[in-house]
């Protein structure tokens, strides 16, 4: 079939991940990653997001698929049941909403910036050399670290279930996938 | 007279995810994904080549074989 200009959004997603090295504001960026699949569901009432225009996804079919970083075994049941999925994704609300907590503290002035990238929700990795500074207020910038943050996470857990079983299994359980098909389940009952 | 029979895709529309990887490598373009719900193939079209059952990131394709 011939490419289309949104087969080549993977190259956004890596370049998203390569670009918060350098400089941590390039992460608010990722928003665009939660708005448009939203906004498509929300109008349309398709996943049109993840059906055509997802970067990530097409990144771990091209590394799983092309360059054979996959074992492409089948995902364990209680992976793709509903159970986990909709486990997972109250797990990564409850984890966002508590990065917008940290950093509405930081915007109160009720806590100092903090220069780190969380993985995996737990593992604290210094990133101090990706700021530079902003004319906005540190707020900002701790938006940026904890968004960062859950795009790495997410991109890890995607990578490691990409190895283990098929390269887009993360598909299965992405919150964002789960979230749409949520809400064109009821809008087209 | 000989029956012939056919291999079909189809398709556990509860476990399916709605992800669309399916329909990128369907080679027929035999598969929608119908309202952001479910994959939905068209047995009309489908070859029963499998790709779509490889592909599938949740394995809820099976290529069956059923009779015309």
């Amino acid at each position: 079939m011939k490419k289309q200009w949104y087969d080549y959004l993977w190259i956004f997603s890596a370049a998203y991940l390569i670009l918060g090295f350098f400089n941590i504001l390039f992460a608010w960026l990722g928003l665009l990653c939660f708005f448009i699949p939203l906004i498509i569901s929300l109008t349309q009432g398709t996943k049109g997001y993840c059906n055509r225009y997802c970067g990530r996804g097409q990144l771990f079919s091209l590394l799983g698929g092309r360059f054979g970083l996959s074992r492409k075994r089948d995902i364990p049941g209680w992976m793709k049941s509903k159970a986990f999925r909709y486990g997972f994704l109250i797990f990564f609300f409850l984890m966002f909403f508590q990065m917008l907590w940290n950093t509405y503290l930081v915007f109160a002035g009720a806590q100092d910036l903090r220069q780190v990238v969380t993985l995996l929700w737990s593992f604290k990795l210094p990133w101090h050399w990706a700021y530079h500074g902003t004319l906005l207020h540190p707020g900002v910038a701790q938006f940026a670290f904890g968004f960062y943050s859950v795009m790495l996470t997410s991109t890890v857990l995607g990578l490691v279930t990409m190895v283990l079983f098929k390269p887009r299994s993360w598909c299965v359980y992405c919150p964002m996938g789960t979230m749409t098909q949520l809400i064109c389940k009821a809008k087209n009952r | 007279m000989k029956t012939v029979k056919k291999r079909k895709a189809t398709v556990d529309t509860a476990a399916c995810v709605a992800c669309g990887c399916c329909v990128k490598v369907c080679p027929k373009g035999a598969i929608a994904i119908y309202r952001g719900i479910r994959a939905e193939i068209d047995q009309e079209n489908c070859i029963g080549c499998g790709k779509c059952a490889k592909e599938c990131p949740a394995s809820v394709i099976t290529i069956r074989e059923v009779q015309p």
